[in-house]
């Protein structure tokens, strides 16, 4: 359980990019976090990740507090960043360099084989194309097994196509061993896809402003128009923030009741 | 028709012909391109003196520079310079390097000692190092302490600054994969600081060495009885240009291949490296 108690963050120029943030996201949810720009997304993801410190409030995994990176946690963010100077293979085994060399080498070549790159274990980051080093991220990300993994827009930066295949990988990947993921992401269509939950952000300061349940089975088809339905519930909920004249506090079932 | 079938055939046999001349091309003679320009001018001079245009006096023709140097590497005499000359550098390059390495990276990991110590080190290197010369002999004496310890100066600065000022631009997203790893201090320093400081440190490194190469004349020309400085300042006292430049002509060549052996050594350290290589390069 990955529980958020009243998370906010001023910085230290004296931005408040986000205010008493609060959910709970139980061990397997897939959660997406949405909302317009500066609405704080991304401040509360990198605390999350244990990279910046929430000035208020508290993170918990199971009771642990998270104020520094923690091994339950793993990132995807919106570039690969990979390490140029390492391998394919060196970069996805980057989490594990506790591990004997042999034990490691297994689990990044199943890694590879995992995510479809068994042939580019020894190319050099330069040589894949974007979508291919975003695999690699995303296999780095999960070889250490998180039970959290936090994706910053991850394919926000692919074409078309290339998006719908990872994020269809994406859903493979977790079903292997069902981690928590929360992601941020600006796309109505890829936080329907994916999540379980959507929750809606608004901006100056960050706060929640909806959370609407998906209630989709899986896999979901993309031109269903069930999954039409939810889509345009998020993008009018997602209205509603941006429009300052509603308030704050409006439940979620006015909201859910529009259709 | 049968016009046209022919044209194209022979174009493909006139293609495949540059390509397989192209590739021969590529293998022996890009390298050489180097040197056509430098053995054409030879060449010219030497022409033009055997000619009669120039009596070659103050500039000897390449082939009476070729004779003094081997001339001078018959007497042994030529090896001896080149070992003190090389010794020279290697020890001044050395402690430099050493020196311009730890301040640079101290300077650009902690940032109170940046504060701390950047402002003097700026303010010593804004001294034209030969000014330290009198200093130095005075101090260290004239022998080689104070030969080295001015080629050490002018080989400290470029490195410091530039092991500095690669640490201070390291991509702060990748500091942030190793923080989300949980890599303590030394991990973070091994496994990426360094990687990513090494491509600006090499180019230090050999910016350095071209700044020790320059610092040893000067240390030579200041009381020296032996070195390649030396046989430039005796040929200018006993009007012997064919020595000057060929003791010029030695400088290229050790230059030239100190900076090369840095780039060969360094290079499969690089190799991951995605940089701009100009159009013709592969």
């Amino acid at each position: 359980m990955l529980a958020l108690d009243k998370v906010g963050k001023t910085y230290p120029n004296g931005v408040h990019a986000l205010e008493r943030f609060t959910a709970q996201i139980p061990q397997g949810e897939i959660v997406a976090i949405i909302g317009g720009s500066g609405c704080g997304k991304s401040t509360l993801l990198r605390a999350v990740a244990g990279l910046d410190r929430a000035s208020t409030g508290s993170i918990r995994i199971d009771n642990i507090d998270i104020s520094a990176p923690h091994e339950k946690i793993g990132i995807i963010f919106q570039e690969p960043r990979l390490l140029p100077w390492l391998t394919v293979a060196d970069n996805i085994g980057f989490g594990l360099s506790e591990l004997p060399v042999a034990a490691r080498r297994e689990k990044v070549a199943q890694a590879l084989a995992r995510v479809g790159l068994s042939d580019k274990a020894q190319a050099w980051p330069r040589e894949l194309s974007g979508g291919q080093a975003q695999r690699v991220a995303i296999a780095r990300a999960l070889v250490p097994q998180p039970e959290v993994l936090l994706l910053d827009e991850p394919f926000s930066a692919l074409d078309a196509f290339t998006r719908r295949d990872l994020q269809d990988h994406l859903l493979d990947l977790w079903a292997d061993t069902r981690p928590t993921l929360v992601l941020v992401t600006h796309d109505v269509d890829e936080a329907v896809v994916l999540a379980d939950r959507v929750l809606v952000m608004r901006p100056r300061p960050g706060r929640l402003f909806a959370e609407i349940d998906v209630g989709l089975a899986r896999p979901r088809d993309r031109a269903s128009p069930l999954f039409d339905a939810v889509k345009r519930r998020v993008l009018t909920t997602l209205d509603r923030s941006l429009d300052r004249d509603v308030p704050d506090s409006a439940p979620a079932e006015t909201v859910g009741a529009w259709w | 028709m049968a016009m046209t079938l022919d044209t194209t055939a022979l174009d493909a046999t006139e293609t495949r012909a540059t390509s397989v001349s192209n590739k021969r091309w590529q293998r022996f003679a890009r390298p050489a391109l180097g040197v056509v320009l430098p053995l054409t001018l030879a060449l010219a001079w030497e022409l033009a003196v055997w000619s009669g245009w120039s009596n070659g006096r103050l500039v000897p023709p390449p082939s009476r520079v070729f004779a003094t140097i081997m001339e001078l590497a018959r007497s042994g005499e030529l090896w001896r310079h080149i070992t003190t000359t090389l010794m020279r550098v290697g020890a001044g390059f050395g402690l430099g390097v050493i020196a311009g390495t730890l301040l640079g990276a101290i300077s650009g990991y902690w940032g109170i000692a940046r504060r701390l110590l950047d402002p003097t080190v700026q303010a010593l290197r804004a001294i034209p190092s030969i000014a330290w010369v009198p200093l130095f002999i005075l101090w260290l004496g004239i022998f080689e302490t104070s030969k080295v310890a001015l080629i050490a100066v002018g080989v400290f600065f470029p490195v410091y600054l530039g092991v500095m000022g690669a640490i201070l631009s390291v991509d702060r997203k990748i500091v942030e994969v190793g923080r989300t790893f949980r890599l303590s201090g030394p991990a973070m320093i091994r496994r990426i600081l360094l990687p990513a400081v090494l491509p600006a440190y090499v180019v230090a490194l050999r910016v350095g060495l071209g700044l020790g190469w320059m610092f040893v004349v000067a240390a030579e020309f200041m009381g020296a009885s032996e070195g390649l400085g030396y046989l430039l300042i005796d040929g200018q006292q006993l009007g012997k240009p064919a020595q000057i430049l060929a003791a010029i002509t030695i400088f290229a060549l050790l230059g030239k291949t100190t900076d090369w052996l840095i780039e060969l050594v360094t290079a499969p350290l690089l190799r991951w490296q995605d940089a701009f290589r100009p159009s013709g390069e592969t």
